[in-house]
């Protein structure tokens, strides 16, 4: 039995500031990360983040990971479990794992889920073909493997995955055929689509993918544009060649754990499927377990880095690590959040927490 | 339309085109970036304080463009790549358009490069006036690159590749 004060469950931003947090009141933390480096979605982002100073913006996501993972490796009160999967939290709190290749029980005072998002696939003809990837698999071959993962690729989706992993794809010298979206407009930011569309690639709204075709792989897909109930216009069919296609249609909150646990769940759309219901200490239902990052909707990393301080205060604190400091700075915390989520972009997420808070959450 | 295909309307860029006065004297930026996000690097790289946001981090970017002068710091340090700066004052038919470049190979000061408009469409042969790192951390370039005067309000880009040593 292994025995720590607060677990946290996920090394990605949330979790990475998570532990920082909770250790700079002088708790005791256990990190455990199913990967081999911790750093989650960062690890793969090459690009330059948004946010303020505060959340590292302008500097490069990958650059935001190492920093962070950085500070929690040198931090004493901090014990990093790497290739460690967390497999099931208990009615008495303890947690289990893999680790090293067998079972770790964790005896735990607090646990912080953040364990992030997994992927949307889309069923289309021919979507079992070699060659169709989702876009975190091309990310991880391209960025973290550096194997160039196509020739030209046809991505679907114009959020922010798709609009960027294109990019991403075009520094590696691969081309993009187009980049399509079944919504009438762009779903990412527009200043991520003007810079792919100024290297030539089209953006076409209203499409979607039909079916991808070729002879034991992807060789061509076919697409065709959609109505506004997202019906195929007959007629409107096209055919592109392509040796992959990529698909970035969002990610949705990777709650196995929560569920296991026990924590009382919503389906909330705006936050992209069933979530923890969370206190404004992003404390779910079952005391002593906090949720944070994009496991409590799907967002982006200067909030799951904020949210991930917000629990890493709270669990220290309601194990009286420095109390009145804790109040303080989960107080600068809620307000950070606040100030992110002020804009158009935000306003979705908060309409998904005024949800959660009616369902019983407090956040 | 910017939100159905990337591309900024002529109406958006209306709203960020500093006066011609002020382009005729000399380097000046102009942030191409349309839409609330919450995102502020641009105001605080600016040594200059010559952009705001007023509203906070969701609110456009608003250049004083008296106050800019055109230094470019800001170009490499947007995460949208959505800030250019250009130079009108020189005499005659050529201005320059300092612009934000990511990709290898890197073409070098002196070598001729194909200019995109934001459609990516080419417009001909550039000469390339300066290459300036972004730093080792940043990773950005900018590119400066020589164009004719009634085009600096259409290159936005540069073909990646293929680069040449004579016009
Ligand atoms: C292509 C792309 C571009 C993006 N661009 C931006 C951007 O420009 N700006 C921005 O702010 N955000 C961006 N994001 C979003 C951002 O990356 C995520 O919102 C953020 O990483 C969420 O952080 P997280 O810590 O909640 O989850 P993650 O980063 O997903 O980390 C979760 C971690 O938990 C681990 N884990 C999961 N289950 C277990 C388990 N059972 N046991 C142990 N470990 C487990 C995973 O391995 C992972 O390391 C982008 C995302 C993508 C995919
Ligand atoms: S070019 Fe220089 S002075 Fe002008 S806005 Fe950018 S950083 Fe400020
Ligand atoms: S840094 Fe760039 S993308 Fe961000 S707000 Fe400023 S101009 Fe827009």
């Amino acid at each position: 039995m292994k025995k720590t004060e607060i677990l946290v469950i996920g090394g990605g931003p949330a979790g990475l500031c998570a532990a920082n947090a909770a250790s700079s009141l002088g708790a005791k933390v256990l990190l455990c990360e199913r990967d081999g480096v911790p750093g989650g979605q960062l690890v793969k982002q090459t690009h330059k983040f948004f946010g303020s100073e505060k959340q590292y913006a302008g500097d490069r996501g990958i650059q935001i990971g190492q920093m962070l993972l950085e500070q929690t490796q040198s931090d004493p009160n901090i014990e990093i479990y790497t290739d460690t999967t967390v497999l099931g939290i208990y009615e008495d709190g303890i947690a289990t794992a893999e680790h090293d290749g067998a079972h770790l029980k964790i005896d735990a005072e607090r646990i912080i889920v953040a364990t992030g998002a997994a992927e949307k696939f889309l069923p289309f003809e021919g979507n079992d073909l070699p060659g169709v990837y989702g876009a975190g698999a091309v990310q991880t071959l391209m960025n973290v493997s550096g194997v160039r993962p196509a020739q030209r690729v046809l991505m679907v989706g114009a959020g922010n995955i798709g609009l960027i992993v294109s990019y991403q794809l075009m520094q590696a010298g691969v081309e993009v055929a187009a980049v399509i979206e079944g919504a009438p407009n762009i779903g990412g930011y527009l200043v991520h689509a003007s810079k792919i569309r100024r290297l030539g690639v089209p953006i076409l709204t209203q499409h979607t993918v039909l079916g991808a075709y070729g002879d034991g792989r992807v060789q061509r897909a076919r697409i065709a544009q959609v109505d506004s109930s997202w019906q195929p216009v007959p007629g409107t069919e096209q055919d592109i060649e392509c040796d992959a296609v990529c698909l970035a249609v969002g990610l949705t909150p990777l709650t196995e754990l929560c569920w296991q646990a026990g924590c009382e769940m919503a389906y909330i759309r705006e936050l992209s499927g069933h979530v923890p219901i969370v206190n404004e200490f992003l404390e779910t239902t079952c005391s002593g377990i906090y949720a944070a990052g994009d496991v409590s909707g799907i967002e982006e990393a200067s909030s799951a880095m904020v949210e991930g301080r917000l629990a890493g205060y709270s669990a220290a604190a309601s194990l009286g690590h420095a109390p009145e400091k804790a109040a303080a700075l989960q107080r600068a915390a809620q307000e950070e959040l606040l100030e992110l989520r002020s804009g158009p972009a935000g306003a979705r997420i908060l309409a998904g927490i005024a949800k959660v808070a009616e369902k019983g959450g407090r956040r | 339309m910017l939100s159905k295909n990337g591309i900024p309307t002529a109406e958006d860029l209306k709203k960020v085109m500093p006066s011609e006065e002020r382009l005729a004297r000399g380097a000046v930026s102009i942030t191409e970036c349309f839409q609330n996000i919450p995102c502020n690097p641009c105001v605080t790289s600016c040594p200059q304080k010559a952009i705001t946001m007023p509203d906070g981090i969701n609110d456009l970017p608003r250049v004083d463009h008296e106050l800019c002068n055109g230094c470019g710091i800001c170009v490499s340090r947007c995460p949208g790549l959505a800030i250019f700066i250009v130079d009108k004052s020189a005499g005659g038919d050529t201005a320059v358009v300092r612009l934000p470049f990511e990709f290898l190979p890197l073409p070098q000061a002196g070598q001729y490069v194909r200019g995109l408009d934001r459609s990516g469409a080419e417009h001909g042969w550039f000469k390339v006036v300066r290459v300036t790192s972004g730093g080792a951390k940043n990773k950005t370039y900018t590119i400066s690159l020589e164009v004719p005067k009634e085009l600096c309000m259409e290159i936005r880009n540069i073909g990646i590749g293929g680069y040449r040593d004579e016009q």
